[in-house]
This record gives C-alpha cells, sequence and structure tokens, in this order.
C-alpha cells in the first residue's frame, strides 16, 4: 500500500479519536448550560415581579414567610417570595443569625411547586428537621422545626 | 446563588440520544481502530473485520439498552469514554498480537463481554446505591480477605516477583482489582458515619487542625494494611492506590486539611521505609532516575522496559508512526502495562493526549456526579470511584512517562487484563447507577399538600422540645 494512504489513515484516524472527544466535550456543555427549567405554576409564579405574585392569590394555608422561633434572634422572619432564602451567619443571608453553632451559608429553603424544601448546605453542624440530620432537600410544612445551630426556624402562614 | 443554579431549580435531561450519538462515535474509534490496525500491518481490511466489528456494536448497543431501561437520567457521557476507551485498547492489542503472533486481543474481548455482563447485572440488581451502605463492614472484610487470597501458599501466584494473582484451575485473577472497588464502598460506608468525629474532634496545632490520636486509628490501620500489601506482595501501585484512596476519602468527607497532613508525612515515612529496607523499591527509584545506566550490555538491563518506552513515545513524536509502523514488540509486556507507550508511538503525542482527555472526562463525570449527589454516602462513593481512576492513571500514565517511579498497575479499559477490565466495568455501572440517582428528579416527599393544617398537627406530635 502506497505511503500517502497510510499517511492518510493515520490522520484520519487520528481525527475520529478528536472528534469523539470533542463532541463528548460539547454533550457536558449542552448538559451544564441546557438543563430544562420544568414548565411548573410555581416557578412561573416566582419568576413574575412581587406586585403580580401577591394579587396572583395564593393558596389558603400555603406558607407566607419563615419565622425564628427559638435563639438569639428569635422573632426575626423572611418573607418567602424572596425565595430561595439562604440562611446562615454570612451577609448575604436571607435570616441571618448570630450564631456560634451556625456555618457562614448554612442552608437555603426553596420551592418546587407547592412544597417547600430546605437543603443543607454542607454546614459544618447540619441542619435537622425535626430529630433527624438532613442529608439531602427536605420537604418541610407549617410548623416543621426545622433546627440550625441553636436556633429552630418554622414556615408560617 | 441563582434559581437555575440551585438543585431544585432544574431538572437535568435524560440525554440517552446524546449518548447513543456518542456511542456510535466511540464504535467508529473501536472498529476503525481495528481497520487502521489491519491496514498498517497486513496492508488489507483485516477478515474478521465483520465478525469483530458485529461483536463489539452488539455489546455497545446492549450497554446503551440496559442504561436506557435500568438508568434512564444516568449521565450521558461516561458509557461512550469508557467505550471508546476499551475499543482502542482492543485495536492496540490486536497490533501487538500481530506482531508477536499471539491472540491476547480475542480474549480480552471475552473478557469486555463478561465486563459488561456484569455491568448490566449490577445496574439490574442494584436499582438503589445507599442499599450497598448496608453492606459496609462485609465489603471491608472481604476487601482484606481477597487481599490476602494471593499470600495462601496453593492459590497464591508469583508473577514477575509480585504476589498479587491467584489461580483457581485454568482462570489467573488478580483480586487487587475487585478489593479496590469494595474497599471503596466500605471506606465511604464508614466516613459517612464517622466523619463528624473525625471532623470535629482534634486540637489545633500552629494553623493546622489536627485529629484526635484516638481518631487515627482507621488511618493508621489502612497504613499498616498497604505497607503490608507493598512488604509482602511487592505490589507498590496498589499499595499507594488503596493508601491514596482512603486518605482522600478521608479529606473530602471531612474537610480537614489536617488529615492531608498527616497521611502525607505517614506516605514518606512509608515510603522511606520502603526504600531503606527493600531491595526492589531501591531498584526501581534507581531505574527512574537514571534508565540509561540500567540498559544494554555490561548492564543489569533492567531499565529496558521504561527507555524502550520512552524511545518508542520519542520515536512517535507528534502525529505517531502509525499503526503498524512502529517497533512496539520492543518494549515487554507492552499490553499490558505499557500499553500507553505503544499509544505514544503510533498515535503520537496527538492519540495520547486524546486518551488523558478521555480519562480526564471520566474522572469529572465521576466528580459531577458527587457534587449533584444528593445523600451523603453516593457522594463519597462516587468521589472515591472517580479518585481510583484518577490516582490510577497517573500512577500508570506517571511511570511509563518516566514522571514517577514505575509501579505496577494496569491501564484502565485499555490494558490487557481480565481482572482489572470486569472490575471497572462494573466502577462505571455503579457510577451510573449514582448519576442515575443524583440526576432523577427530586421525588415527592410530602403526604397530602391539600390538608397543611393536619400535617402541621402530625409534626407537633414529634416536635422536640429544645434542649
Amino acid at each position: 500500500m502506497s505511503e500517502i494512504t497510510l499517511f492518510l489513515i493515520r490522520f484520519a484516524y487520528l481525527a475520529i479519536l478528536w472528534i469523539f472527544v470533542l463532541s463528548a466535550i460539547s454533550v457536558i456543555r449542552s448538559d451544564m448550560f441546557g438543563a430544562r427549567v420544568p414548565a411548573d405554576v410555581g416557578h412561573v409564579e416566582r419568576r413574575a415581579p412581587r406586585g403580580q405574585r401577591a394579587k396572583a392569590g395564593r393558596r389558603r394555608g400555603a406558607p407566607t414567610h419563615v419565622l425564628v422561633v427559638d435563639g438569639g434572634n428569635a422573632g426575626e422572619r423572611a418573607d418567602l417570595d424572596r425565595a430561595p432564602l439562604l440562611i446562615g451567619r454570612g451577609s448575604d443571608a436571607a435570616i441571618r443569625l448570630d450564631d456560634d453553632y451556625v456555618s457562614t451559608r448554612h442552608a437555603r429553603i426553596a420551592a418546587s411547586g407547592e412544597q417547600w424544601f430546605v437543603e443543607d448546605l454542607g454546614s459544618t453542624n447540619g441542619t435537622y428537621v425535626g430529630a433527624v440530620r438532613i442529608t439531602q432537600p427536605t420537604t418541610i410544612t407549617l410548623g416543621t422545626q426545622v433546627r440550625i445551630g441553636k436556633t429552630i426556624l418554622e414556615l408560617k402562614k | 446563588m441563582s434559581q437555575n443554579g440551585s438543585l431544585m431549580g432544574f431538572v437535568h435531561r435524560r440525554r440517552r440520544g446524546a449518548e447513543l450519538f456518542l456511542l456510535i462515535l466511540s464504535l467508529f474509534v473501536g472498529i476503525g481502530g481495528y481497520a487502521a490496525v489491519g491496514f498498517g500491518v497486513q496492508e488489507k481490511v483485516p477478515p474478521d473485520i465483520i465478525g469483530y466489528g458485529g461483536w463489539l456494536a452488539a455489546l455497545i448497543l446492549g450497554t446503551h439498552i440496559i442504561v436506557r431501561i435500568t438508568a434512564p437520567y444516568a449521565d450521558p457521557v461516561l458509557l461512550p469514554v469508557v467505550s471508546a476507551l476499551n475499543g482502542l485498547g482492543l485495536a492496540v492489542i490486536h497490533r501487538l498480537d500481530l506482531a508477536r503472533d499471539k491472540d491476547f486481543a480475542a480474549q480480552q474481548l471475552m473478557w469486555m463481554t463478561i465486563g459488561v455482563l456484569l455491568f448490566a447485572g449490577t445496574l439490574l440488581v442494584l436499582r438503589d446505591h445507599r442499599v450497598l451502605q448496608r453492606f459496609t463492614y462485609t465489603s471491608g472484610f472481604v476487601a482484606i480477605v481477597l487481599l490476602l487470597l494471593p499470600m495462601l501458599p496453593v492459590l497464591g501466584q508469583d508473577i514477575n516477583g509480585a504476589r498479587i494473582w491467584i489461580r483457581i484451575g485454568p482462570l489467573g485473577f488478580q483480586p487487587g482489582e475487585v478489593a479496590k472497588v469494595l474497599l471503596v464502598l466500605a471506606f465511604a460506608g464508614y466516613l459517612v458515619l464517622h466523619r463528624d468525629a473525625l471532623a470535629l474532634a482534634g486540637r489545633r496545632l500552629l494553623f493546622l487542625d489536627l485529629p484526635r490520636g484516638r481518631d487515627l486509628g482507621p488511618i493508621l490501620a489502612m497504613w499498616l494494611v498497604s505497607l503490608g500489601v507493598l512488604v509482602f506482595q511487592k505490589d507498590l501501585g496498589s499499595s499507594l492506590l488503596f493508601f491514596g484512596l482512603f486518605l482522600v476519602l478521608l479529606y473530602v468527607a471531612t474537610e480537614r486539611p489536617g488529615w492531608l497532613v498527616v497521611g502525607g508525612s505517614l506516605f514518606l515515612a512509608g515510603a522511606f521505609l520502603g526504600y531503606t529496607l527493600f531491595g526492589h523499591v531501591r531498584q526501581r527509584f534507581s531505574i527512574w532516575l537514571d534508565p540509561m545506566s540500567h540498559y544494554g550490555e555490561g548492564t543489569d538491563d533492567r531499565g529496558r522496559q521504561i527507555v524502550e518506552s520512552m524511545f518508542g513515545m520519542g520515536w512517535g513524536g507528534l502525529i505517531g508512526r502509525g499503526f503498524g509502523n512502529g517497533e512496539p514488540w520492543r518494549i515487554s509486556y507492552a499490553e499490558s502495562d505499557f500499553i500507553f507507550a505503544v499509544i505514544g508511538e503510533e498515535l503520537g503525542l496527538t492519540g495520547a493526549m486524546a486518551v488523558i482527555v478521555c480519562y480526564g472526562l471520566i474522572v469529572e463525570r465521576g466528580l459531577r456526579t458527587a457534587l449533584v449527589c444528593r445523600d451523603g454516602f453516593g457522594k463519597l462513593v462516587a468521589t472515591g470511584l472517580a479518585c481510583v481512576f484518577a490516582l490510577q492513571v497517573f500512577v500508570v500514565i506517571g511511570g511509563v512517562t518516566k514522571l514517577i517511579p514505575l509501579t505496577g498497575l494496569t491501564t484502565p479499559f485499555l490494558s490487557y487484563g481480565g481482572s482489572s477490565l470486569v472490575a471497572n466495568w462494573v466502577i462505571i455501572a455503579l457510577l451510573l447507577r449514582i448519576s442515575d440517582q443524583a440526576r432523577r428528579p427530586v421525588p415527592d416527599f410530602s403526604g397530602d399538600p391539600e390538608l397543611p393544617d393536619n400535617a402541621a398537627e402530625v409534626t407537633q406530635v414529634v416536635k422536640l422540645e429544645k434542649s
């Protein structure tokens, strides 16, 4: 077989190898940026300006704010309209807790559809729903006690 | 953090179509490589290309169908990358077979078939990776037993100075390859329970949080096991792999750099001990520092392998000699430990870089899975498995390119070797299972959303009094 054919085969094979690698990378890229936001009423609502959302009318009994029921900051609250809410000692937190056992970015409260979830953000001391330390986003309802450090939070109407 | 970036903000797409597309491309890499070998060596399309290609395609499409059925949300890139590497490995082994009149490629294809069957079995049987957490201590125990098996007088076998093989009848097997998967499960299960004690207790020395003395137990035990592997089995690579794996998982679980310092110094101590006590470690070192003084007439000629490998890679240059135009048979064990050198010689730097990028993609997808995963055990297992790949590839390719002293480990998916191939396919099945769980949309946890007041009452019952 002629030298030139072998040369072409060699190049073609390297090209195939890299075409494969680059396609794999482009799939990863589209996986990163192309995720689909579920066409879910809750999300569409939250994207709307706050005034409109208030007018849209909430279901009876849906929670409206998070209240600190126990701990150093008892009585502080944050509206769920601004969800997702960050909870921690940091200055960017929606509820800022002066509690030595709370991490800077400790937990987050966010909604999926009608439900509210609390999610631990890799805090040092953990987030407890009831008596259980949570390892994944956990549903909370009205009155569920979420313990963060020495502080207890609840969803309120 | 924006809503889109949050865990609950978006649903991962299934991407099975993208996976199929990449798998077909990966078949071009595998079968194209086989054809290119035929052209280069025998100047014709290999006569069995239909049978070989059909078999490979059937295996790969089989894995795709299994994933579609059992893990529809699994990562779309992992499987194609593995299939491309495996196909490329088969082609290179076939190329060496043609040069040396052996029949390793057919055996490797058989092992790949077994690997794919186990891959399918793992995905079919294991529907939730969290089940594995129950077998923490069992898998740890089995791993230790497997590591000890080659030491038994009848079963164990000394091959090339390392006692890492067992032989039952005609079948040879390296139990260490299975042990590494089990060790990941054992470490992850142990650390997910004990990480608080390991992370929080301790005293501060200078700027480092050093762990408590009694928490050092597991890491010391692991250090002794790795040293034992080094001493009794003379297997440098595996001991490095096990210890490094444990250290990385410990660090990931506790987020305490103190462990890295403790582990790093233990590693250095172990390496120094190995260097002073064992002739073969010293020899590896001296070959690494000056391979040329171990090459050619009048020397012990123990550096021949690494020197030939570097000659090969140097001769390969940027785009390689092309399949069939190199002389890879000059390297001993070219089909197993030194397969990367053959790729460097015949496909050049361009091909070698593509292979390294492929490994990088596997590791990246593993770590990405760990990030997205919702439970601590899954996170640690995914990190551990990705880390096994990263360490193993670093140790092997580093050894072949003389970046670090040579240690015997297989190049995942490329090297000839049944135990390693089968174990790595199972690792990929585990990673796909975890990523399927992680990328699945959040399931509906709550009870009846129509009765919020009722739900409130229920929670009142279990409400904790402030302690």
